[in-house]
């Protein structure tokens, strides 16, 4: 049970990995808001795993006010890119 | 019963870590930026809407705000990823191979019927 | 988060350094969540992630994108 929590964990941090590398190469800066807006979701699914982890019913309250609010940011850079606000 | 929910939810878990890997790799090999917000935003929706449910699955108590999680990530991930591509072709970034641009005609032809009146 | 925040100070493009400061605050609430301190985790994303993106891409709008030297 704990060698399943841990593989879970690796493989999730091998995807912020590559995402991280994507931000950091990325030639312009959509391709930087497209790896900003998958990190996000990534970050939403493990904590709520973590909570899981934990044991702690208060934890999914974070993960929550993140996938209210996690995409606004995004957006408002798009919005800047499109030329609007 | 408890035990079938248990490795149901294993399962839902290790099919959602394996579609956010999925999507991170897509990101990370992918040469045009249509392509990477395609693998990006589709695949890791799918990830994280299936790793919640796991979680919930495992956990029965804690599944109804898993479920408003997942509404919530179904609803504005497809937002954000429409506004990106908006965006992306305001700022003339072109795909890599020919394909056939049917919003570009759409705006020639509005700018045409606003010339006409 | 430390990369990011060194790519943020050097990078003269004003809307890389913003969205090098969101990541740099999603990282920042990780580590507050994984120091078993929620409250404080839920403070930083709702304010680090959607109302500081916000200010400063507003910010940028009125006055310009580059960085002289």
């Amino acid at each position: 049970m704990n060698v399943f929590f841990i593989i879970i964990m690796g493989i999730i941090m091998l995807a912020g990995v590559f995402a991280v590398i994507r931000f950091i190469k990325g030639p312009t800066t959509a391709d930087r808001v497209v790896a900003l807006d998958n990190l996000s979701t990534i970050v939403v699914a493990t904590l709520i795993f973590m909570g899981f982890v934990f044991q702690r019913f208060i934890y999914i309250d974070v993960s929550l006010i993140y996938a209210v609010l996690g995409f606004i940011g995004v957006l408002t850079i798009a919005r800047y890119l499109e030329g609007g606000i | 019963m408890e035990t079938v929910l248990l490795y149901l939810g294993y399962f839902f878990v290790s099919l959602g870590a394996v579609f956010l890997f999925l999507g991170a790799f897509g990101i990370f090999r992918m040469p045009d930026f249509y392509t990477r917000l395609q693998a990006g935003t589709k695949s890791s929706t799918l990830g994280a809407m299936s790793l919640i449910l796991g979680v919930g699955l495992m956990q029965p108590e804690w599944f109804f705000k898993t479920l408003i999680i997942i509404i919530f990530i179904a609803i504005s991930n497809p937002i954000s990823s429409h506004a990106l591509a908006r965006g992306a072709y305001k700022t003339h970034q072109k795909p890599l191979t020919d394909t056939i641009d049917a919003y570009e005609e759409v705006v020639k032809e509005d700018e045409t019927k606003n010339e006409e009146e | 988060m430390i990369g990011a925040a060194i790519y943020a100070i050097i990078t003269k493009d004003l809307i890389f350094a913003t969205i090098g400061t969101s990541l740099i605050s999603l990282a920042l609430s990780v580590i507050f969540y994984l120091l078993h301190a929620p409250d404080v985790a839920l403070t930083e994303a709702a304010i680090g992630v959607a109302l500081s993106t916000i200010v400063f891409v507003i910010a940028v709008r009125n006055t310009k994108r580059y960085e002289e030297d």
